[in-house]
């Protein structure tokens, strides 16, 4: 791949979480190519959901560089919030707004931020509702919905401001086993159609099947990264290898 | 039986007819009326204001001396009584200037009500999920949009109560109004005791007048919480 199509390059990335004695990140880089499906696997504390937070600077990394789209997000002078439009993001607890019908809750961003209009909005939001099978709820409240509807609409709210990558922070883990399968399948059918995601997660199957590149991260750092396929068969690294005995 | 009735009619009649002292009251009623509404409006404006420069302080840590100017106006209203500083305000800060006793009650109440209103909506801030504020931001909102559009509402609705309470307290304290010579609703009826020698009279239509405007309060901040619960299925 050209350096053309990196879409995120990271570069040096360390957090430190004020009280804390050890880095929370420990000097991560990575590049992140257009259409790329990058999942992030490791033990829980292992840094994989900061490190994901620290993309669209939710949280503020201490040290370090990240160019989304070739520009420096973690300059000063750029204007985070109208790189963030083009970085959707999913979260473990769906933070859908509960006070917005789910129509209210796809169209806000667009119309606020994007100047579109109403109409214009809605008709984007309709035809993504009526891909991940949700036509029907436009009009309910986020507390009438299961959690697998709300993490869906979740995923459409993202999609409805047309971001250049999707970054998923453990979108199943709050879901009940009988509803991961449908957020899944989104996931899934986005991933086809080659949008960039970056996605931390527990499914281990899952990143199997979809990812292009599974990273492994443990104590703030990148132990490892590679295709599906040799990093569930030949790990390298002996944390690796104790990981995935314990979750597979 | 009828004997009572006589006489509560001549009571009626002295305390109210006579001389016209039903003004005393319709008057007063009118002065309070007016000092509330403008401190419930001038104590939102406050109360807002320094609840999101605290919880801004609070969840950025930005706005730092703002942050300690608001601490301090809220430990020295909340901690001295409201008739002192009724009073001080009157008395020192504007006594030589001349101005409508009017104006000084509104600023009085409205900056002793903002101190209250400022907590509540500030707890009402703090109580929504942070990730409410991440999903804003994450979808490129900044701090003031994600305000405005997620977080204010929320903590709107969940302390309506709580400053529905703030305002019925809010128009009771006006009755301390008669420390700077303002004739509100209780000056008037304690006018017409001082002319009719009879304390029962007036004195329980005050009380009567204030327990219906609360009511009415009370029945409108539950209408308007109803409405907005409408959303929570």
């Amino acid at each position: 791949m050209t350096t053309d199509n990196v879409l995120i390059s990271v570069n040096g990335l360390k957090k430190k979480f004020e009280g804390m004695e050890l880095h929370a990140l420990n000097g991560v880089s990575i590049d992140i190519h257009r259409g790329e499906v990058v999942f992030v696997v490791g033990p829980s504390g292992s840094g994989k959901s900061t490190f994901l937070r620290c993309l669209n600077l939710l949280e503020e990394p201490t040290e370090g560089t990240i160019l989304f789209e070739g520009v420096d997000i973690t300059d000063k002078k750029t204007d985070i919030n109208k790189h963030r439009q083009k970085m959707g993001m999913v979260f473990q607890q769906f933070n859908l707004f509960p006070h917005m019908n789910v129509m209210k809750n796809l169209t806000l961003a667009p119309v606020k931020l994007q100047g579109k209009s109403v109409e214009e909005a809605q008709k984007t939001a309709m035809e993504l509702l009526e891909r991940v099978g949700l036509a029907n709820r436009a009009d309910a409240y986020p507390n009438q919905l299961s959690g697998g509807q709300k993490q869906r609409i979740a995923i459409v709210r993202a999609l409805c401001m047309k971001p250049d990558v999707m970054l998923f922070d453990e979108p199943t883990s709050a879901l009940d086993p009988e509803m991961v399968g449908e957020v899944l399948n989104v996931m899934r059918e986005l991933a086809e159609e080659n949008m960039t995601m970056v996605v931390v997660t527990h499914e281990m199957a899952f990143a199997k099947e979809v990812a292009s590149r599974i990273i492994f991260m443990d104590q703030g750092s990148i132990v490892e990264e590679n295709n599906p396929k040799d990093f569930f068969e030949n790990p390298k690294s002996e944390r690796l290898k104790g990981f995935l005995s314990k979750v597979i | 039986m009828s004997d009572w009735i006589i006489a509560f009619k001549d009571r009626f009649y002295v305390n109210f007819i006579k001389d016209d002292r039903w003004q005393y009251i319709t008057n007063g009623l009118w002065v309070t009326l007016r000092i509330t509404f403008f401190a419930v409006i001038l104590g939102i404006v406050i109360g807002f204001l320094v609840a999101i420069i605290r919880s801004t302080y609070d969840k950025t840590g930005k706005m730092k001396i703002a942050n300690f100017i608001c601490r301090v106006y809220l430990v020295v209203i909340r901690g001295t009584p409201v008739v002192v500083q009724l009073l001080i305000i009157y008395f020192v800060i504007f006594a030589s200037v001349d101005i409508g006793k009017m104006f000084v009650a509104v600023i009085a109440f409205g900056i002793n009500s903002g101190a209250y209103v400022a907590e509540i909506v500030r707890s009402g801030i703090m109580s929504i999920d942070k990730g409410q504020f991440e999903a804003g931001r994450s979808l490129g909102f900044n701090y003031v949009q994600t305000m405005i559009y997620i977080i204010l509402p929320q903590a709107f609705k969940n302390v309506l109560p709580a400053l529905g309470n703030e305002f019925i307290v809010l128009l009771k304290e006006t009755s301390i109004s008669g420390y700077i010579a303002m004739e509100d609703l209780t000056k008037g009826g304690d006018i017409i005791r001082s002319r009719t020698y009879d304390a029962m009279m007036p004195l329980l239509a005050v009380a009567l007048i204030y327990l219906v405007m609360v009511m009415i309060l009370e029945f409108l901040v539950r209408k308007l919480e109803r409405r907005l619960r409408s959303s929570d299925h």
